[in-house]
Parts: structure tokens; C-alpha cells; sequence
């Protein structure tokens, strides 16, 4: 039965929930909605004028250095997930089965430290760490090595990924590891089961979801950051966020960088909905 | 010992009204002399807004220069495009790009009797190549530099910097760093093909011909970079020899005791030039026009040359003798003595310097595209 009552607590729910629609409404799918406009337009004099015409998305996708730039980008994120969330995963285990609850809260607390520093600053920082007269080129030469390249090399790039992702990777991990019940892991080991094989056919099952939670957002992060490619990679080659600011720089071409962002998130959509999908996927019994 | 003693209410209302009383007259004098203060809104490379170009100026005039930076034509069009006529009151602009800003009517016109083309130290700066339209002054020239190869001394000598083969020395490979900007770069690219004065007017042949030069340099170079990561690449010792630049950037370096430095090639170099207009629909033309006469002053062009943020050459004889004057070290660095071998005027002169210009056969776009493409070979 439908009481006035029920229709109250509906009116209750929405006012709740209006600000966060708003919300969205106005900074995400208004803008989404303009940009994808946008890749229609075309440009004269370096003026943006309202157009519906598909030069934008021709002349971009049937560039060689398009796609180029692209799978380097998906290649490079990819590899920043798997080293950030391999590395990560020790010093979650550790944090979330070893250590006590006193020196996981320290933990905990340095790992958010580094979101107090711009990450611009950060990556400056890694420019005289990484540099050929740097720190570790440094160390390397009281030991009669190097110097070794390592900034403006992929070595590099994946040094910012890393700086970006890694802290964030190990708090969630560590928060999913240590909602896993103690007793299964406990009952693995008192049916036999070695401590490896424990980690992986208890410990990352039933972690699955937030494993794979803090792997997205290593993609996602990795997948569109513009400084470290740039500054510890040395543009080179450029990824899609590099041709993006390329592009809209040389000539006010908004709309051609409209169509490398449009694409940039829909490849982001799909990763995220086809992992998401995979981390909540119940496991046959 | 001293006691405070506990405001009374009394003493709140009587202090207060004072410090409101005091507030309320003196309002219209400080009003006053903050109305009287004229902002100039400038569109600039970076620097020229700072203390060190502006702060002479604005004391003496009263005025404050809100400096908003671009890098690059491209940008520089991009941002004018974008804002409402009037947003620009003066728009420092490289030489090449003056046109464009005429032709889309994003400049005024100005009054050739108000500035001293007669102290020019070359006659083709009082007739710079885009700056008149129809016998009627649009911009004012008021600095130029030259590019060329750009190097560390301790991985290329002199010698090898005479020509821009340097670049494709084996042994910095993986340290030549470019400019990230496709036109000096094609240009020199150009200009090592042996194309000289016709570096910007190619046709398809000529063209392919720099793309194909172009990518056999590709293996040698270590990054592409703005400003600040050609500095830091030179400074650092990641690049030993940079495409696309010359003394604006190592000057700054070299001035620092760097072992960096900057020398045109004998297949010629490239003048970058930068000049002053008056934006349309300005309501501070008069202001502005100080401004550029101030430039152009002796005293003007011996800080332009010096400019902190990146040096460049005084254009006028007047500034030149300045300079000498105020800091003849860097007069001599630069060559900017009368006489010198290297004195940049005697260059141009010798047929050694090209002025940037924008492609005369292909696009700006065509030239975009490529620059990506062998960023991404």
C-alpha cells in the first residue's frame, strides 16, 4: 500500500541525493556533453566556431602518431598498475596482518603525507634525484658506476607514475586486506595450507575487489597524468595528455584535443567498467 | 609591576570612533591614490612584465603592468582570440606573427613620427617585413636574438658548432634536447639542407626533403621541452647540445658560469624578433606608447638586453652605446661592440641571418602535424 508517508520519505531521499546530481549535472555530464559538441567544431583564425562536421575526428584518427601516442599511453598505465599494485601488495600484507594497530596508524599517516605536497613539486624534486648529476648518479659514482640516464627515459616516467600512485595503492590494499576475516586465514594454515598458497588462493580472493579497486585507480591516474611524461619523461615519445596540450596550443585546435580526450575516456570508462565488473564477478562454486 | 587595565566601554566607543573618524578621512586620499594608479594589461613572452623590464617604468608613471605569458604565435593568436576586444592594452608579439594580428585587426595603428627610427642600427628594422601595411606603422620592433646551435662546451667544440651537423655527433646521442616548438626547429632543419633565405619557402620537394633530415635526427634526441626544461636539460648536464634556441636561453646559463653557449653556424641562423603594438580598443593608447618609447630609450634597450629572464640585442645605436656603458661584460658576451666579429648586426649584414618567418608553401598546421609525428617516431 502507498501511504502519504511513503511519498514523504521519497521527497526526503531526492532532497538528499539533489546536490549530488546537481552536482554532477553541472561540472561533469554539462561539460562532457560540450566537449563531445566541441570535437564537431571547426576553427578559423584560431576562433572556435559551432560546427557538425567529422574533420576533427577523421583527421585525428587516421594519424599514425595518434595511435602511437594511444597504445604507448594504455602501455605505459598498464605497466605503472601492475609494478605499482606488485609493489604495493608486500607493504599492504605486511600493514594489514603483521603489523599493530599502533604502527599501521604511523603507517597510514605517512603514506597520506605526500598528498600535503603539490605533486608538481614532487616530480621537480625527482628532476635532481634522477639527473645525471643527481643524487643517485652520485652514489653510483663513490662505487666507480655510471652515470646512468634515467631521467627523461621511460625510467623516469614511470618514477612519477609511481610517486603519483603508490601511496594511494598501498592505503587501499592495506584497508582490503585488513577487512578479510583473520579466521579463514587461520583455517587455511590448520588445513595445511602453506603461508604462499594461503596468500593466493584465500588472501587476494577474498581481497579481490579492493586489490582491483586500487589497480583502476593506478590506471586511471597513470593514464592521463601529463607532468611526469613531461617533465621526468622528456615528452618522448609524447603520450595522449602531452598531444593534448600539443594540440590546443598549436593553432587553438580545442576540437581535434576534444577528440584525444573523448577518446581517452571512453578507453578509461571501458577499463574501469570491464574491472569493475571482474572485481564484484561472484566465483563459481 | 604594571597592571593593564580592563577596557571600559567608555574607552571602546571613544577609540572606536576615533579609528572610524581617521578611516573616513583619510578613505578619499588613499582611494585616490590607488585610482590613480593605471593598470596595462600585456600579453607577453615571459619576462617582460617583470621588475626587472617594468619596474623603472611603473615607478616613474605610476602605473602597474598585469602580465599575462604565452609561448609561442600560435598561443599568443590563441589567447587574443579568445578575450574581448580591449583585453590587451599592449601585446608583445614575435615579428612573424605581427600580420596575423594585424590582418584579424587585433592591433592599432600607430604613429611612425613617435619613435626613433633614425637611431635604428640597421635599415631593415625601420622596415621590418610585416610591421607596415599600406605605408601605416602597425609594431614597433624593440628586441631581437639569434638561434643557432646551442651547446655544452665540454661535449661539442667551437668548431663542431659551426655547423649544425653538431647536432648529429655520435657521441651525444640521446642528449640533443629540441625546443618544443616546430618552427625554429624546421627552420634550422631547413637551413641544414642548405635551403639560406628560401629556409621558409619550400615546395613539396623541398619540404619532404626537411622532414626527411628531420628524422634522421630522431635517434639523437633526448627530449622535447619548454622553457624551464631546456634551462634545466642545459643546466643539469642532461642535453649537450640543444635544437631550436640560442643565447636567449644559454645566455642566462652562460652569464651563471655555465659551460654553455650558443654560436651561428655557417649555414646561417635564424633572428628571432619581438615587437611592441598598441591592442585595439585600448583606453591607455597614450600610456602605451610611453611605454614602447621607453623601450626603445637608451636606457630601455640596455635593460631589454639585459632582461633577466632571457637577453637579448639592443636594435638601437643609442642602446647599444648603453649597454656598453652599464655593463660592457655583457655588451662584449653578446658581441654587441661595434666592430666585433660576432656583432650581430655585421651577421645579418654578411647574409648569415634569416628572419623567422611562418612556411610560405605549406601551412602552419602541416608543419604542427610533422613536429608531432617525429615527436611520436
Amino acid at each position: 500500500m502507498t501511504t502519504k508517508h511513503a511519498k514523504n520519505t521519497d521527497y526526503y531521499a531526492i532532497a538528499w541525493r539533489l546536490p549530488l546530481i546537481v552536482w554532477q549535472g553541472l561540472f561533469f555530464i554539462g561539460p562532457l556533453v560540450f566537449m563531445v559538441a566541441m570535437s564537431f567544431f571547426l576553427v578559423r583564425n584560431y576562433r572556435m566556431e559551432a560546427a557538425f562536421q567529422f574533420g576533427n575526428w577523421e583527421r585525428m584518427l587516421t594519424r599514425g602518431f595518434f595511435w602511437d601516442a594511444y597504445f604507448l599511453t594504455l602501455w605505459l598505465a598498464l605497466l605503472a598498475t601492475i609494478v605499482t599494485s606488485v609493489l604495493a601488495f608486500p607493504a599492504s600484507y605486511f600493514l594489514a596482518f603483521k603489523a599493530s594497530d599502533t604502527v599501521r596508524r604511523w603507517a597510514v599517516f605517512f603514506l597520506i603525507i605526500p598528498f600535503f605536497t603539490s605533486y608538481l613539486v614532487r616530480i621537480f624534486a625527482w628532476q635532481v634525484i634522477l639527473a645525471q648529476q643527481g643524487v643517485i648518479n652520485a652514489g653510483f659514482s663513490f662505487l666507480g658506476l655510471g652515470p646512468y640516464q634515467m631521467l627523461n627515459t621511460t625510467l623516469g616516467t614511470m618514477v612519477g607514475y609511481l610517486t603519483l600512485c603508490l601511496p594511494l595503492a598501498v592505503i587501499l590494499q592495506t584497508f582490503s586486506l585488513a577487512n578479510i576475516d583473520k579466521r579463514l586465514v587461520e583455517a587455511a594454515h590448520n588445513l595445511g595450507c602453506g603461508r604462499l598458497r594461503t596468500v593466493f588462493t584465500v588472501v587476494v580472493p577474498l581481497a579481490k575487489t579492493g586489490l582491483v579497486v586500487a589497480a583502476v585507480f593506478c590506471f586511471i591516474l597513470s593514464f592521463g597524468d601529463f607532468v611526469a611524461p613531461y617533465y621526468l619523461g622528456g615528452s618522448k615519445p609524447p603520450t595522449l595528455s602531452i598531444m593534448i596540450v600539443d594540440t590546443s596550443k598549436s593553432g587553438q585546435q580545442w576540437p581535434r584535443a576534444a577528440v584525444v580526450a573523448i577518446m581517452m575516456i571512453v578507453t578509461l570508462l571501458v577499463v574501469a567498467f570491464t574491472a569493475i565488473g571482474f572485481a564484484y564477478r561472484k566465483r563459481r562454486t | 609591576m604594571t597592571t593593564i587595565r580592563k577596557p571600559t566601554r567608555r574607552d571602546v566607543l571613544k577609540y572606536g570612533a576615533a579609528a572610524a573618524a581617521t578611516t573616513a578621512l583619510c578613505t578619499p586620499y588613499v582611494s585616490r591614490a590607488w585610482a590613480e594608479t593605471v593598470e596595462i594589461n600585456m600579453l607577453a613572452w615571459y619576462g617582460h612584465g617583470e621588475p626587472d623590464m617594468v619596474g623603472a617604468f611603473e615607478a616613474a608613471n605610476n602605473v602597474k603592468f598585469k602580465p599575462k605569458y604565452y609561448a609561442g604565435g600560435d598561443n599568443m593568436m590563441a589567447l587574443i582570440a579568445q578575450s574581448p576586444p580591449g583585453t590587451y592594452d599592449i601585446i608583445l608579439s614575435d615579428g612573424e606573427f605581427v600580420q596575423q594580428l594585424n590582418a584579424a585587426g587585433y592591433i592599432e595603428e600607430m604613429n611612425a613620427a613617435d619613435y626613433p627610427f633614425d637611431d635604428m642600427l640597421y635599415d631593415d628594422f625601420k622596415q621590418f617585413p610585416g610591421h607596415w601595411k599600406d605605408g601605416k606603422l602597425y609594431s614597433m620592433m624593440v628586441r631581437c636574438g639569434h638561434l643557432g646551435v646551442s651547446y655544452n662546451t665540454t661535449a661539442v667544440s667551437d668548431e663542431e658548432a659551426m655547423s649544425y651537423k653538431a647536432f648529429w655527433k655520435p657521441e651525444i646521442k640521446g642528449k640533443v634536447g629540441h625546443f618544443d616548438w616546430h618552427l625554429p626547429n624546421l627552420g634550422q632543419m631547413s637551413l641544414t639542407n642548405g635551403n639560406g633565405a628560401k629556409l621558409w619557402d619550400q615546395d613539396e620537394a623541398g619540404w619532404t626533403k626537411i622532414k626527411e633530415t628531420t628524422m634522421t635526427l630522431r635517434p639523437q634526441v633526448g627530449g622535447y621541452f619548454d622553457y624551464g626544461g631546456t634551462f634545466n636539460g642545459l643546466k643539469n648536464g642532461e642535453m649537450m647540445a640543444m635544437a631550436g634556441i640560442g643565447d636567449w636561453i644559454t645566455g642566462v646559463l652562460e652569464r651563471d658560469g655555465a659551460p654553455v653557449k650558443s654560436l651561428v653556424p655557417k649555414e646561417g641562423g635564424i633572428q628571432w624578433t619581438e615587437s611592441y603594438s598598441i591592442g585595439k580598443g585600448t583606453q591607455k593608447a597614450d600610456m602605451v606608447k610611453k611605454f614602447i618609447q621607453y623601450m626603445l630609450s637608451p636606457e630601455g634597450q640596455a635593460t631589454s638586453a639585459r632582461m633577466l629572464a632571457y637577453p637579448g640585442f639592443a636594435i638601437t645605436k643609442g642602446g647599444r652605446a648603453k649597454l656598453n656603458e652599464v655593463d660592457p661584460k655583457e655588451a662584449q658576451r653578446t658581441g654587441q661592440v661595434d666592430g666585433m666579429p660576432n656583432d650581430p648586426i655585421t651577421l645579418i649584414k654578411e647574409g648569415r641571418i634569416f628572419y623567422r618567418d611562418i612556411p610560405k608553401q605549406q601551412s602552419l598546421e602541416d608543419w604542427n602535424e610533422f613536429w608531432q609525428e617525429y615527436k611520436n617516431a
